[in-house]
């Protein structure tokens, strides 16, 4: 079962749709949004009293939110055939500037949260240049500049802070973005939505994100068309700084402290679920639907196998295994597609 | 108006059908190409006149000068001396682009084309339209639906039958294929003179002709076409003049009629001369 085996009518949709059900098809979302549903049926079959409640649905919701706005940035940068390994340090480093300054100036109000927005947001997109920078201008792998700045971002917090974290986010923070639900649904799951709705049109339907797919797919090519390269990977690494630092300030919302020592595997969580979902680590492939995909399978399960009682450790096995498979069915279809299988050539 | 004298032109080989394409003025005219690297000549005054509805062959050995003369033509290169002029006008390429927006566009061997992309998205690549009103101009939302309709538009206008469905991807087509969206992108948006760098290197014997085709069908739209080839057949089959370039300059031009490929080559190589 590949994903070429998908009825091909999909073609023949209509015009409004039709750039997303061929891209859904195209993609592996649809095999990987087959898993997440047969996930939730099991679990929904051994547990239908637990696990399928909106209170438990609510609460995995609100455990990816701050992922999903890592993730939006991380498609992008995948796309592009890089990766930004700093995600997680640059989102501790923001929180930690900004909850560091908003402890100074003592306000519990939304002034106090606001400068602290701002700063989280500054700090992000600044660490997100200098990762643009240094892959683009200073041609540096993007592996080898985001495991750097990895450790220097955690570094500077871990200086800033004494390696103690601060816990200090107003209270407008943590009660309205932290705690507050909208229509019964949590805020930080709104924000969250819309981050991810805006992250998806601008790759799916602007020319940022055609760009983002050309470059991926053949730099030199997208070069010699006239696309200014290295602008859009700076501008692409400064996005998923940028988010970073926003999620600093919704993680400081959600925790009500700075999680220094909490995010160590957070690039990684996000850039297995961001390739889970269909995004291919070799560029020039990939849908924002998808990373959301791949971000549920893990939280579904971890939040499954508490449910039914198996030790949740083997929510990390399961991911692993998923996450192999994934990108072998990539493979599989990218060679499938160089060999102009499975599709008609007219 | 045209300041400039038109090369001779041998109109007894060329076919009847063909000699209307020759009573207007050459869209693209080089006089006196010079242009030196270092000790190196790379041209030696070299003169040639393009005009519409032709396809123009340069053929000549490693080294001849034939990639060098595109290379002025095209803004790649800016010769020491000698001029270019289009459609009579004296003009000066700094760099590719200038030229390209000019309307001389060049397909490279090495294609400039997204794998990843359909094939509306190729077209369309680094000059994409926004949908009107506010979701374009806010949201900066592309018009995908009409870029693909016009896009089809495009390459039926062309003639280019290889290519039907602007939603496929380009990784999914074949060698021949992608020359074919390469080929378009670089002949549709008002384009003028399109070189093409060996469009039938890397292809089989079917593809081959398919693209070449395509060439004749991109002349009999209108467009001048430069093609540079090391392949005679392709040549003889495709082209209504040939410019033989040697050591630099240029030993003649000659027709697919006038002369053989044998004797052809045998100019290319020196071991025959073209008398004029």
């Amino acid at each position: 079962m590949t994903t070429t085996s998908t009825p091909p009518q999909t073609i023949e949709t209509t015009a409004s749709h039709d750039g997303l059900l061929e891209r859904i098809k195209s993609m592996q979302s649809v095999w990987i949004l087959g898993v997440l549903v047969v996930i939730v049926a099991v679990f929904g079959a051994l547990s239908p009293t637990t696990f399928l409640t909106a209170g438990n649905i609510t609460n995995i919701a609100q455990n990816v939110s701050i992922w999903a706005v890592l993730a939006v940035g991380m498609t992008f940068v995948i796309i592009t055939s890089g990766i930004d390994l700093s995600v997680g340090s640059v989102l501790v480093v923001s929180s930690v500037v900004a909850a560091k300054s908003m402890d100074a100036m003592g306000g519990q109000g939304w002034s106090t949260a606001l400068i602290g927005l701002v700063l989280a947001v500054i700090v992000g997109l600044g660490w997100g240049i200098l990762n643009g920078f240094l892959v683009a201008k200073a041609k540096v792998p993007p592996l080898i500049v985001t495991l750097g700045t990895l450790s220097v971002a955690l570094g500077i917090a871990q200086i800033i802070t004494g390696g103690l974290d601060i816990r200090a986010a107003p209270d407008v923070l943590q009660d309205n973005i932290g705690y507050g639900r909208l229509a019964g649904i949590p805020a930080i799951t709104i924000i969250a939505l819309i981050v991810v709705v805006v992250g998806g049109i601008v790759l799916h339907r602007t020319r940022f994100g055609r760009y983002t797919y050309a470059i991926g797919s053949n730099e030199v090519s997208a070069r010699r068309v006239g696309i200014n390269v290295d602008r859009k990977l700076i501008q692409i690494y400064a996005l998923s700084g940028l988010l970073a630092g926003f999620a600093g300030i919704l993680s400081l919302a959600q925790y009500g402290t700075t999680t220094i020592a909490g995010q160590s595997l957070t690039n990684l969580n996000v850039i297995a679920a961001v390739v889970i979902g269909g995004t291919s680590i070799f560029g020039g492939q990939g849908s924002m639907f998808g990373s959301m995909v791949g971000l549920f399978i893990p939280a579904v399960l971890q939040s499954g196998f508490v449910i039914i009682g198996v030790s949740p450790y083997w929510q990390t096995v399961a991911v692993g295994t998923i996450l192999i498979a994934a990108v072998y069915v990539d493979q599989q279809r990218r060679a499938a597609a160089t060999r102009g299988k499975g599709v008609s050539t007219a | 108006m045209s300041t400039i004298e038109r090369l001779p032109l041998s109109v007894d080989h060329i076919p009847e059908a063909k000699r209307s394409v020759y009573d207007a003025e050459p869209i693209l005219s080089a006089r006196n190409l010079v242009i030196t690297f270092g000790r190196v000549i790379g041209l030696d005054g070299v003169d040639l006149d393009l005009y519409r509805g032709e396809v123009l062959a340069v053929i000549g050995d490693n080294g001849a000068g034939k990639s060098t003369l595109i290379k002025c033509l095209t803004g790649a290169y800016q010769q020491d001396t000698g001029d270019v002029f289009l459609e009579g006008q004296p003009v000066s390429f700094k760099r590719p682009q200038d030229a390209r927006e000019a309307g001389i566009e060049t397909v490279y061997q090495q294609l400039a084309v997204i794998p990843a992309l359909d094939i509306a998205s190729n077209l369309y690549l680094a000059r994409e339209e926004r949908r009107p009103g506010p979701l374009g101009s806010v949201l900066r939302m592309l018009d995908k639906k009409g870029m693909k309709e016009r896009a089809g538009d495009s390459v039926q206008k062309l003639g280019i039958q290889t290519i039907q469905n602007m939603g496929q991807a380009v990784e999914t087509l074949s060698g021949g294929q992608r020359q074919a969206v390469a080929v378009a992108r670089a002949a549709a948006f008002g384009s003028r003179v399109v070189v093409l760098d060996e469009p039938t290197a890397a292809l089989g014997v079917k593809e081959s002709g398919m693209v070449l085709d395509m060439v004749k069908q991109l002349r009999d739209s209108g467009l001048a076409v430069i093609l540079i080839s090391h392949n005679m057949p392709h040549v003889w089959e495709a082209a209504d003049r040939i410019h033989i370039q040697r050591l630099g300059g240029c030993a003649g031009v000659i027709t697919p009629q006038s002369h053989d490929m044998g004797e052809g080559v045998a100019i290319m190589t020196g071991a025959t001369q073209l008398a004029s």
